[in-house]
């Protein structure tokens, strides 16, 4: 962001118009004065200077065409720079989705040429989509808006600026100028698993959840198949906060779990509390989002992490050298996107080598989270043997595996 | 010496207090803006950003009318109840429910025509919400039943029950399991007035308003409920019907949040689905406070407090302060304009102690 409402003005009074006249990228001096040359033959200033009064007059057009010629060339200068805009539907925070969105932010704003800005805590629905046209409308030149709830919004706003490029985290729609993305970060969740089943005593795991869709529900199962890949008895009990941010809610849900013994909780959550209610009580937890252990040093065994900045780097270099072509981006552990937080003190040697063995294998392609045969709830094949879920089946996934206790309702 | 004394007004304050609303939102702003100072952002800037993204523009004008469109309608509902000193804390559950109500109808019959749909639609929504707000009046009348628990909880009740819809049997099934309806038929979405985005349910918000105040001020039934409203055991001295009235306020303000459940799911979200609930209802009592329950104002309040929302977002995107300086802001202004209340009865006398 630049200094006061300085880009936020700028921005406003150049008109699209001009700014697709004018020579955007790549701005030299040359060219610049190239194009103040221009302005003041068009004002048409050598030919009338006879009298004094047309030479004043002349003065005066001089001196106006040069205003605007300075007026032209800092918008050139606010226009070569990339704007991108973030929606977050909580606040920044201190460790959850948004923040993890917003360290990627910072990434970007630590770039040449390009300038960033956010608002947080955006409901979705009605509310989204006028903050996303007000992005649009203000001369963003790509915006990202981070929940699943913004598709249909940002659908709709993509439709009103087609010079504008979208890019929608977590839903399924595109449009020829809006993208979406995601991570594949059921790879991570499996990971956490193995580590939480390797930990557990009671062979009882806690789960605190947001919403039973099928993100949720498919990272419920990774982490439960991680479990039961080192603890085939051990059991993962599911409640719904049916809240993405609240820390209050979501401490009172893990220490319910803790309250039927369940000695290490995980979460799908976006505060670090049901960690604190985790070292409270004397248990394990695996966090989410980004690393938490600094809430519970004594709990926290690893998290699924995102680490977005990668992503959104080669998203804009794209925009900005007009390669980019609307698409689903859907990637994974080996490309960074998700990945494990360090592992806490108390995890044992055997049991991170057994991890990074794991996450070579997947990496590699050698194996797959939902590699059959995967059953589920009522003991019925869901996944044959040999096969494995395709991305469709993972992005429709309303179904818990063998091994979680709960209800995908 | 200056000895400050409290003296009672004779008469309240009339238009005067209209400086002292403009006092108190001005003393809200100061304290608004020496918060941005705090932070290191420009103040003035600040300020002017935050007018700039709610009244500053046509765009700005355009957003923040259809933001106050849902606040407006609740807020004269549980307006209309407060006026009796009936506690409606229900407005978001009746929303809630009449989103549900439309949304029943559209998807049950998606290929009526318009102009029959949406009547039907918006029936619907106000006979839902109406009858989320007749349980309480009944428990209420009859059973002595404390209408702000009753309320309270009902929303609860109201908002899972839409969760359950939305979850489980009308979700869309080629959504990927999102909860979400499938989307109503373009009949079913209430249409642009031509101005911009603006939606017929301006028209709606504007019809109700003044059908309100014309009810209030001078039908019987609109008499006797502000006459119960200013001391009740007086007004069943004077046998008015106050049973009667308690129901009918609690079933009118049901109706009227059923009604922006439609307005907000038909023209703004074009199905139902959990995130239509953000609040609205708990919005519009503070929305009735700030306007003193009078219809007429609860306009104006509606629309300046949704453009104080809408204006917010612009200030968080240029200058980026964080998202809860919002509800500071509306959190001084609220506290600053019911405590200037106190002048309109009540006045400060600088002077020696006689």
């Amino acid at each position: 962001m630049t200094t006061g409402g300085g880009a936020f003005v700028r921005g406003e009074t150049i008109p699209k118009s001009v700014r697709a006249n004018a020579p955007s990228p790549g701005f030299t001096l040359k060219k610049a004065s190239n194009f103040i040359m221009e302005a003041e033959s068009s004002t048409g200033v050598e030919k009338r200077y006879f009298t004094r009064k047309s030479r004043e007059a002349t003065v005066k057009k001089a001196i106006l065409s040069l205003l605007l010629a300075i007026w032209m060339s800092v918008g050139i200068a606010a226009a070569e720079e990339t704007r991108v805009g973030f929606v977050y539907v909580s606040p920044v925070g201190d460790a959850g989705w948004s923040y993890a969105h917003d360290q990627g932010r910072l990434v970007l704003e630590a770039l040449d040429g390009v300038s960033t800005s956010f608002v947080e805590a955006v409901p979705e629905g009605p509310d989204s989509e006028r903050v996303i046209r007000n992005m649009a409308r203000k001369g963003f030149d790509l915006i990202f808006a981070t929940s699943y709830g913004y598709m249909d919004s940002m659908l709709k706003v993509a439709g009103e600026f087609p010079d504008t490029v979208f890019m929608h985290c977590s839903g399924f729609k595109t449009a020829p100028n809006m993208g979406n993305y995601f991570g594949r970060m059921y790879q991570a969740r499996y990971l956490s698993g193995i580590v939480a089943g390797s930990m557990t005593r009671s062979n009882t795991l806690g789960y605190v959840a947001a919403f039973p869709i099928p993100e949720v529900i498919r990272g419920i199962n990774a982490f439960t198949l991680g479990v039961r890949s080192v603890n085939p008895d051990a059991t993962v009990r599911v409640v719904w906060t049916k809240t993405w941010y609240d820390p209050a809610t979501e401490k009172e849900a893990a220490k319910s779990l803790l309250d039927v013994g369940a000695d290490v909780i995980a979460q799908h959550q976006d505060s670090p509390s049901p960690q604190e209610a985790a070292q409270e009580r004397g248990a394990y937890s695996v966090g989410y989002n980004s690393d938490m252990s600094a809430f519970a040093p004594k709990a926290h065994l690893t998290a699924p992490v995102w680490n977005w900045g990668p992503f959104y780097i080669e998203t804009v270099k794209k925009v900005q050298n007009g390669t980019w072509k609307t698409g689903a981006w859907w990637p994974g552990l080996k490309d960074g996107i998700v990945g494990l937080a360090p592992f806490g003190p108390m995890v044992s040697q055997p049991v991170k080598d057994r991890v990074l063995e794991q996450k070579a294998a997947i990496e590699s392609g050698r194996f797959d989270v939902f590699d059959g045969p995967v059953l589920d709830q009522d003991g019925k094949t869901r996944i044959a043997a040999g096969g494995s879920a395709d991305d469709k089946a993972l992005l429709g996934m309303t179904w818990f595996v063998q091994g979680v206790i709960g209800s995908t309702e | 010496m200056l000895h400050p004394t409290v003296i009672r007004r004779v008469e309240p304050l009339g238009w005067g207090s209209i400086f002292i609303v403009a006092a108190a939102v001005a003393l809200s702003l100061t304290v608004s803006a020496l918060l941005l100072a705090a932070q290191g952002k420009d103040p003035a800037a600040g300020i002017w950003l935050l007018f700039q993204g709610g009244f500053g523009s046509r765009w700005a004008l355009e957003d923040s009318l259809l933001k106050a469109i849902p606040i407006f309608l609740c807020s004269l509902g549980v307006g209309v109840a407060f006026r009796l000193q009936i506690w409606n804390i229900g407005a978001e559950g009746q929303f809630a429910l009449g989103s549900v109500g439309a949304s029943a109808v559209a998807l049950s019959f998606p290929a009526l025509p318009a102009i029959l749909l949406l009547p039907l639609m918006m029936i619907a929504s106000m006979a839902a919400g109406g009858l989320w707000g007749l349980i309480p009046g009944l428990l209420k009348v009859y059973l002595k039943a404390n209408e702000i628990i009753i309320t309270l909880m009902l929303n609860y009740i109201g908002i899972l029950f839409l969760d359950y819809l939305v979850y489980g049997p009308w979700k869309d099934p080629v959504s990927f399991g999102f909860p979400m309806t499938p989307a109503f038929s373009a009949n079913a979405v209430v249409g642009s007035l031509g101005i911009g985005r603006i939606h017929w349910g301006l028209l709606l918000c504007i019809g109700f308003g003044v059908t309100m105040w014309v009810f209030l001020q001078f039908t019987r039934t609109g008499y006797e409920l502000r006459a119960s409203g200013e001391n009740v055991q007086a007004a069943r001295y004077a046998g008015l019907p106050y049973r009667r009235l308690v129901v009918m306020v609690l079933v009118l303000g049901g109706a009227l949040a059923g009604c922006a459940g439609f307005l907000e799911a038909s023209a703004n979200l074009n199905r139902l689905q959990p995130s239509i609930m953000v609040g609205y209802g708990y919005t519009a009592i503070i929305v009735a406070w700030l306007a003193r329950l009078n219809p007429l104002q609860i306009g104006v309040a509606a629309y300046l407090l949704a453009g104080l929302r809408v204006g917010v977002e612009n200030l968080q995107l240029d200058l980026q302060v964080p998202a809860a300086f919002g509800g500071i802001v509306e959190g001084l202004i609220l506290l600053s304009v019911l405590a200037g209340g106190f002048f309109n009865h009540y006045r400060i006398r600088f002077g020696d102690r006689s």
